[in-house]
């Protein structure tokens, strides 16, 4: 398997089909309280086709809500996001059923916990969506879920269930079932966090050989060596707001806020 | 036991079964089946985001919980009658079985669809689906395995609770075994011989129960 084989039929979003500085993404003043307490103050945010943007920052600091937001898990109080084709979801007034479908149809998670259905197969658990939901030939879809399942080493698990598998396999089949929804956008809600350290790699390297296809994705993560290598944009958050984001290597290496750089300290040195 | 009554046992036990056969077991399956769709409905009204919806279902699962179903059974066919309703014996039993195991199997589903992580909506809204398809295929399926266990006691006390429909003159295996009891006099045979008969069917029910189980829980770990 190596990294720049295209994964047909699904098919990443030619990065060259567009210009770098096409956004797919466009987050504008983006808001959300729990009750009294604002966890996102205004973000702003775009992401480029085939670009990828690395959420850092301490937990609590809001990050995840903002990719819950994303996919319309949490519903955000304000601001806007602009998703491919010209969708354009407003926030300030609750956003209609057909807008947030809208918006999950764009983009698709992987969670921290997997989550996959405990009571379907491997192979069901990735056909769910696109039969069930999108309606797509069961044999078209079954090729290519098979063919996924296939290049991520797990084509014998077809007809395992979840419990069946380590924490990685599950995480993998996890990435499998977002890539067959054929999603503009991939979100990774700190997609190594549960994994036991030895599987951490399998996962990241995975994540990584998309990225350099040209998917496009936001990530959650702890993983500064894996953001640094991998994201095009790092973006470090705290207490609701991005406190300052860029190219990787410089908000990592020579942060320009005192808040990320005593972030970078606390995860280098921990004790 | 002497001759006479060994005697009275094998030809009794041809009504008794019967009335099982045809009282007891269609009684108890439709009732159940009935409530449960009903417990269903009320499971999702208790879950519902508003108020009186919510409240429509605790104030019903309230009243059948808190009332004997002896009373129930007394209302809808002794007592409705003065409304003018008059709800033939079979009828008005599965009306109030029915009703019953609404109200008791309802908090059971309630707890179950509890039960199942909030990451499993998430996941299910995430590929795209209505709130109401992650209920039917992601939902539902998971919290049926969790309720099984209760759901199966529900049942077994159904069964057995139906012969209280004796008493609005359902003929059912504890009908049978009054009408032969009442005509010989052997009670102490006849009514153990219809425990016997209950003991038996609720037998037959755990092993059902047992088999569901093992087959709900393929996929999860032991």
């Amino acid at each position: 398997m190596s990294p720049t084989e295209p994964i047909e039929p699904t098919g990443p979003p030619d990065p060259d089909a567009a210009p770098a500085a096409d956004a797919l993404l466009r987050v504008r003043g983006l808001q959300k309280s729990f009750g009294a307490n604002q966890v996102l103050q205004s973000i702003d945010l775009t992401v480029s086709r085939g670009h990828v943007l690395a959420l850092i920052g301490p937990s609590g600091s809001g990050k995840t809500t903002i990719l819950r937001c994303l996919n319309g898990l949490e519903l955000a109080d304000g601001g806007t996001i602009e998703l491919a084709d010209e969708l354009s979801v407003d926030f300030t007034t609750a956003p209609g059923k057909k807008q947030l479908a809208a918006l999950r149809d764009r983009s698709a998670m992987v969670f921290q916990h997997y989550n996959l259905f405990p009571h379907k197969t491997v192979l069901e658990n990735v056909l769910e969506g696109p039969v069930m939901v999108q309606r797509r030939p069961k044999d078209e879809v079954t090729a290519e879920a098979l063919a996924l399942l296939d290049r991520v080493g797990l084509s014998s698990k077809r007809d395992s269930y979840p419990f069946e598998l380590s924490g990685g396999q599950q995480q993998r089949v996890g990435i499998v079932r977002a890539l067959a929804l054929r999603p503009k956008l991939l979100l990774f809600d700190e997609p190594t966090s549960s994994l036991d350290p030895e599987l951490v790699g399998d996962v990241l390297r995975l994540i990584k050989e998309l990225a350099l296809e040209g998917w496009s994705m936001v990530i959650v993560t702890h993983e500064l060596e894996f953001a640094r290598e991998v994201a095009t944009t790092v973006a470090f958050v705290d207490g609701g707001r991005i406190v300052e984001h860029g190219d990787p290597k410089q908000v990592l290496r020579h942060p320009k806020e005192e808040r990320t750089r005593q972030f970078l300290h606390r995860l280098l040195f921990p004790f | 036991m002497n001759q006479s009554a060994w005697d009275l046992f094998w030809t009794s036990l041809g009504p008794i079964v019967q009335g099982a056969i045809l009282g007891t077991i269609p009684l108890a399956l439709a009732s159940f089946a009935i409530g449960i769709t009903l417990a269903i409905g009320l499971a999702l009204m208790r879950l519902s985001r508003r108020g009186w919806v919510s409240s429509i279902a605790r104030v019903y699962i309230s009243i059948v919980r808190g009332t004997p179903l002896l009373v129930q059974l007394f209302v809808i066919f002794y007592g409705l009658p003065s409304l003018g309703i008059v709800i033939d014996p079979w009828p008005s039993a599965v009306v109030a079985f029915s009703l019953n195991v609404g109200g008791y199997a309802a908090e059971v589903i309630r707890a179950a669809i509890l039960s199942v992580p909030k990451g499993q909506w998430e996941a299910a809204y995430m590929i795209g689906m209505s709130h109401r398809r992650a209920l039917t295929r992601i939902i539902l399926p998971q919290a049926a395995r969790v309720s099984v266990p209760p759901l199966s006691n529900t049942f077994i006390s159904l069964v057995k609770d139906t012969s209280l429909a004796s008493v609005i003159l359902v003929t059912e295996l504890f009908r049978e075994a009054q009408q032969v009891a009442a005509f010989s006099t052997e009670f102490m045979l006849l009514y153990l011989e219809a425990a016997l008969v209950y003991w038996v069917i609720c037998l037959a029910l755990s092993s059902v129960q047992s088999i569901l189980e093992k087959r709900l829980d393929r996929y999860v770990a032991h």
